[in-house]
């Protein structure tokens, strides 16, 4: 299986006043593609950091990441951002939906970006298949959580990416809301066969993933994989 | 290179706009006045001029003129002949009588002679008046004159020595304006009746005029060529109509200009409103920009969607200002009708249209710019929770868009006022009174912070506290209050100090009526005639008609032929009417040099000058100038020169003999008494003309009137354009209020929440708003008082106490309006649950 996602020996420093902050110290790791993985750890571990430079959101300070075959630190803003909108799909903890676009507009963004002229039939398919075939006018201020966060869901396979990452999809949920909302998540995942990338602090969330990574004080603590890939163990 | 995709970058915008659509229409609304006023005076001037151009024969009645303030010498005469001339007239100023009622006025008579005018009309009631009135012998009098002194077709005029009726009212005539003619209405009369006035006599002041009508073919620009310098020799002068219309299109072009500039500071004031406003905006959008950025947008694709926004903000501001302007063109005239010499006939003009429309594109993304390129350097980080904190350009870009926004205001007001200098002074005077403003404003925010009043109650200091926000607007409010609160207060301050000086004018002291052309020999009896009526003489002052004949021995007319002279022109062409005594008066003093009160020489007579005519005629003390008094040289040498305050209403003189020389010259006198009343005047004017119907009287007093009548037009005008200003600065405000109105609401929410009553939720509002009306209100009467301090001083040099009325109308007044609109602002907090409340807003 080819490597969708390759970090090596990334490092990550942020500078507080006088003082210098090592978010990322060194970190090595792949995915696979096709595979679901998750990195977990407590409360500023360094798990959004790790995400915002796998997604190419941000540099890291040494170190390499190569995303769908591609080295990160030779691309500027705008090619991380083509190769954002070609290959990756996000959901985020707090839908990050544009709050002046309807459900269906907001789905739409990624394809209409990339200039195809089918964006809104995709959109309103993909719309249908997460339930919301009814909602397609609404703005998210109509919409409850669950819903914001399958309209979310949709908009991220919009594009079909190459991998997908998560940021905690359930963190605004209720544990109801946020079950339905992950098993919607494999679901489409498996269909679609993109590579999932989670972060959560949910174990439990973690543990239906094929692998995990766990980060403590930036620093990976243990990659393992998980009963989903050995269900022997 | 990704593709732009501009179909979808413009329906992210619609999309977006959707949503915000008061507040965008609010920005707009803010470039709408200024853009209005632009295009409604671009129009006008256009309009002007293109009336200008086609009714420059009309408004001379003729294809041109020859003029002279002598009867012309027979060389002028000569060439006059020669032109063959269709009408002529000649003109001088004069009282005249209406034996009716006694009632007597100082009026322009004009003696008319041809069928004048060839072009344009004038007007008379009955119309058949302007026909017969040369053949049947008959007088023309201007038709308000005949309204106030209740004079009727039939009555009778009484001009110098010439008693007759009078045919009809004039109620037009090509190159009048009703300014110039409620000085000295006219009255025509037949020009062979105007020997038997008397009044062409020596010392009065006199036109001849010789109009002329040419052949489509003739190339008048070459006759002016041809002729002037001919002219120029026998003292007369050549005007023809296309350059009379020119220099009356310079001298409107000056109003227009000034207007112009006026719309101008008001567009600015509401692209800085729109400013401040976009940065708000687009700080609320840039979480959305993050996300936009995630999923793959470009930094430059999510600049052009904002910026698509504020162009569209733009182009209906400037199309909608551009419509309101050209509704509004129709009122200017209104405003100006008594300045112009015709009616401007209104139309559209499509260059107009498009730069109203191109303006508020340019002006509005120009000054949208900066806050607008947050949206290009934002992170993608911003989705998750990461604050990168760095959103503002690189120096250098933010330097460079300084620099492109000053350029183009430049160029703008260079287009406007077509003249790098004044488009440098205007451009560097906007500036520093934004600066003042500004500096005021900051000065007085950090006076209350520093000393902040920690002993009021809550609601005072909340209020208080709340200026000083963050995303605060109080600074750009401040300063577009405070600059429509500038303009209309140095307005009023100004009115005031020159209606102070006219009012000092008028006391009992001071001369208001000046008696003019008394002969030598009426003196005794006028004085006595004047003590009869119980008023008191003044000034006597001689008048002594000369003209140069020499400069340090170079004759006059060998510097005039001199292409390379410096001395301006009119000092060698002028009949300078000057006086002797031994004083100075209050309104002169000496700059240089010492007076000498009293001469007995002859040869080298020592005289003042004024410092205009030593500038002019670049003379200095020890110079020497021989005068031509009636036909006898006489040499001067140049002992003093004086600063004149010719701004006192009373006699002033260029040239200034010592006593002693000059008793002997022939010479005519001025007059000058103070009378109480109108009555009084009435009374006195009309038995000086009866005995002496050659005198010319003006009635300061009349006069003053109409100062004070014009200085009303103009402040209309100048409020009319200071009202754009202000309705400007008040959309600005409901603009700021609207835009941070879900942070009060939340503000109010969460104090409600910890128990405010509705009371005190109001009261810290309404203060707040109090606080900031006052601020923008206070700097801006403040900084007019400053202004007019300086207009006072070396301007009007006048003493300048400020009124208390722009403190008790205008600062209440603003204030008023701010409260009103802020508290609109959280109407619906009130008298609703906080739950409720966050539910409508969420």
């Amino acid at each position: 299986m080819s490597k969708v996602l390759k970090v090596s020996t990334v490092s990550k420093t942020y500078s507080s006043g006088s003082k210098e902050l090592t978010v990322l110290d060194d970190i090595s790791f792949n995915v696979e593609q096709g595979e679901t993985f998750s990195i977990v750890g407590p409360s500023g571990s360094g798990k959004t950091t790790l995400l915002g430079i796998c997604a190419g959101l941000d540099l890291p300070d040494s170190g390499t990441v190569t995303l769908c075959s591609k080295n990160l630190n030779e691309l500027n803003q705008d090619e991380s951002a083509a190769l954002r909108n070609e290959q990756v799909g996000f959901i985020f903890q707090n839908f990050q939906l544009l709050p002046t676009l309807t459900a269906l507009e907001n789905v739409s963004v990624p394809l209409e970006l990339q200039g195809d002229s089918k964006a809104a039939s995709k959109s309103k398919t993909l719309l249908e298949k997460v339930g919301l075939g009814d909602r397609l006018n609404h703005y998210p201020s109509q919409l409850s959580g669950g819903e914001q966060q399958r309209v979310a869901l949709a908009r991220a396979f919009s594009n079909r990416p190459s991998i997908l990452f998560a940021d905690e999809p359930t963190g605004n949920l209720d544990e109801e809301t946020g079950e339905k909302v992950i098993q919607l998540l494999f679901e489409l995942n498996q269909q679609a066969g993109t590579t999932l990338v989670i972060i959560t602090h949910d174990m439990e969330l973690a543990e239906r993933t094929q692998k995990i990574l766990k980060l403590k004080g930036g620093r990976v603590q243990e990659i393992r994989e998980t009963l989903v890939n050995n269900p022997v163990r | 290179m990704k593709k732009l995709r501009l179909k979808w970058l413009f329906t992210m915008a619609l999309r977006d706009a959707k949503a915000s659509k008061t507040r965008l229409l609010l920005f707009m609304s803010s470039l709408v006045l200024g853009i209005a006023a632009v295009v409604a005076i671009q129009l006008f001037s256009t309009n002007l001029k293109a009336n200008l151009r086609l009714q420059s024969k009309a408004l001379m009645g003729a294809d041109y003129i020859i003029d002279s303030d002598e009867i012309p010498t027979d060389r002028a005469q000569e060439i006059i002949d020669s032109l063959k001339p269709d009408a002529s007239e000649v003109t001088f100023v004069s009282m005249a009588a209406f034996p009716k009622n006694s009632g007597t006025k100082l009026v322009k008579v004009r003696g008319m002679e041809g069928d004048f005018p060839f072009y344009g009309s004038m007007d008379t009631r009955p119309v058949a008046a302007a026909r017969n009135y040369q053949k049947e012998k008959t007088a023309l009098v201007d038709a308000t004159l005949m309204l106030q002194y209740n004079i009727k077709a039939g009555d009778s005029i009484k001009i110098g020595e010439l008693t007759l009726p009078i045919s009809g009212a004039l109620t037009n005539i090509p190159g009048a304006t009703t300014v110039s003619t409620s000085v000295a209405p006219s009255v025509i009369i037949p020009k062979g009746l105007i020997e038997q006035t008397q009044l062409l006599q020596f010392g009065s002041r006199k036109e001849y005029q010789y109009f002329f009508k040419a052949a489509d073919t003739l190339n008048l620009d070459r006759l002016e060529d041809e002729l002037e310098p001919k002219l120029d020799l026998v003292d007369a002068d050549l005007d023809t109509h296309t350059s009379t219309s020119r220099r009356l299109g310079r001298r409107y072009d000056n109003i227009s200009k000034f207007l112009n500039l006026v719309a101008f500071i008001a567009l600015i004031l509401g692209c800085i409103g729109i400013a401040s406003s976009i940065q708000i905006y687009i700080k609320e959008k840039l979480a959305s920009t993050a996300v936009l950025k995630c999923l793959g947008t470009s930094s430059l694709q999510s600049f052009l969607i904002y910026l698509i926004q504020v162009a569209a903000i733009g182009f209906l501001g400037g199309l909608l200002g551009t419509v309101i302007g050209v509704g509004l063109q129709s009122v200017i005239p209104y405003f100006l009708e008594d300045f112009l010499p015709f009616e401007v006939q209104i139309s559209i003009d499509p260059i107009s249209l498009i730069v109203g429309i191109l303006l508020g594109i340019l002006m509005s993304v120009l000054f949208a710019v900066l806050p607008l390129l947050s949206t290009w350097f934002v992170s993608p980080l911003r989705v998750l929770r990461v604050d990168d904190g760095n959103l503002a350009a690189p120096k250098t870009v933010q330097i460079a868009i300084y620099f492109v926004i000053v350029a183009t205001l430049f160029l703008i007001s260079f287009w406007l006022l077509d003249d790098f200098i004044y488009a440098l002074s205007f451009i560097g005077g906007t500036a520093v009174t934004f600066i003042l403003l500004a500096g005021v404003g900051l000065l007085l925010m950090r006076i209350i912070r520093k000393q902040f009043p920690r002993n009021w109650g809550y609601p005072s200091r909340q209020a208080l506290m709340n200026l000083f926000r963050p995303n605060n607007q109080t600074l750009v409010l401040i300063t577009s209050i405070g600059l429509g609160a500038f303009l209309v207060s140095t307005l009023f301050f100004t009115r005031d100090l020159l209606l102070q000086k006219t009012d000092v004018e008028q006391s009992a002291s001071n001369p208001n009526m000046i008696i003019l052309d008394v002969q030598t020999d009426q003196r005794t009896e006028l004085k006595s005639i004047i003590k009869q009526n119980g008023i008191p003489v003044l000034d006597d002052i001689p008048i002594v008609t000369m003209r140069m004949s020499k400069i340090n021995s170079r004759s006059v007319d060998e510097i005039e032929r001199d292409t390379t002279r410096e001395v301006r022109g009119w000092v060698l062409n002028h009949e300078f009417r000057t006086t002797y005594r031994s004083e100075l008066t209050a309104s002169e003093n000496i700059v240089e040099g010492s007076w000498q009160p009293t001469s007995d020489a002859f040869d080298k007579i020592p005289i003042s000058i004024s410092e205009n005519v030593a500038r002019d005629a670049l003379l200095e003390i020890g110079d020497e100038v021989t005068f031509n008094v009636q036909g006898v040289l006489m040499p001067t040498q140049i002992t003093s020169i004086r600063s004149v305050d010719w701004s006192q209403l009373q006699p002033n003189f260029n040239i200034l003999f010592p006593a002693g020389v000059l008793e002997n010259a022939p010479q005519f006198n001025v007059v000058t008494t103070a009378v109480a009343d109108e009555a009084a005047s009435a009374r006195l004017q009309s038995a000086l003309v009866s005995r002496f119907p050659n005198l010319t009287i003006i009635d300061l007093r009349q006069a003053f009137i109409l100062i004070k009548d014009i200085l009303e037009k103009v402040s209309w005008v100048i409020n009319f354009m200071a009202l754009f200003s202000m309705l400007t600065g008040i959309i600005v405000l409901i603009g700021s209020v609207r835009t941070s109105k879900y942070q009060r609401i939340k503000e109010s929410v969460l104090l409600r929440t910890i128990g405010a009553r509705d009371r005190q939720i109001l009261k810290i509002s309404a203060l707040e708003y109090v606080f900031l009306g006052l601020l923008g209100s206070l700097v801006g009467v403040l900084l007019a008082i400053v202004a007019t301090l300086g207009l006072a001083l070396f301007v009007f040099q006048e003493a300048f106490v400020p009124s208390w009325v722009p403190f008790l109308v205008i600062v209440p007044g603003i204030t008023l309006i701010v409260v009103i609109i802020g508290l609109s602002n959280i109407r619906e907090v009130l008298g609703s649950s906080p739950l409720e409340v966050l539910r409508k807003t969420n």
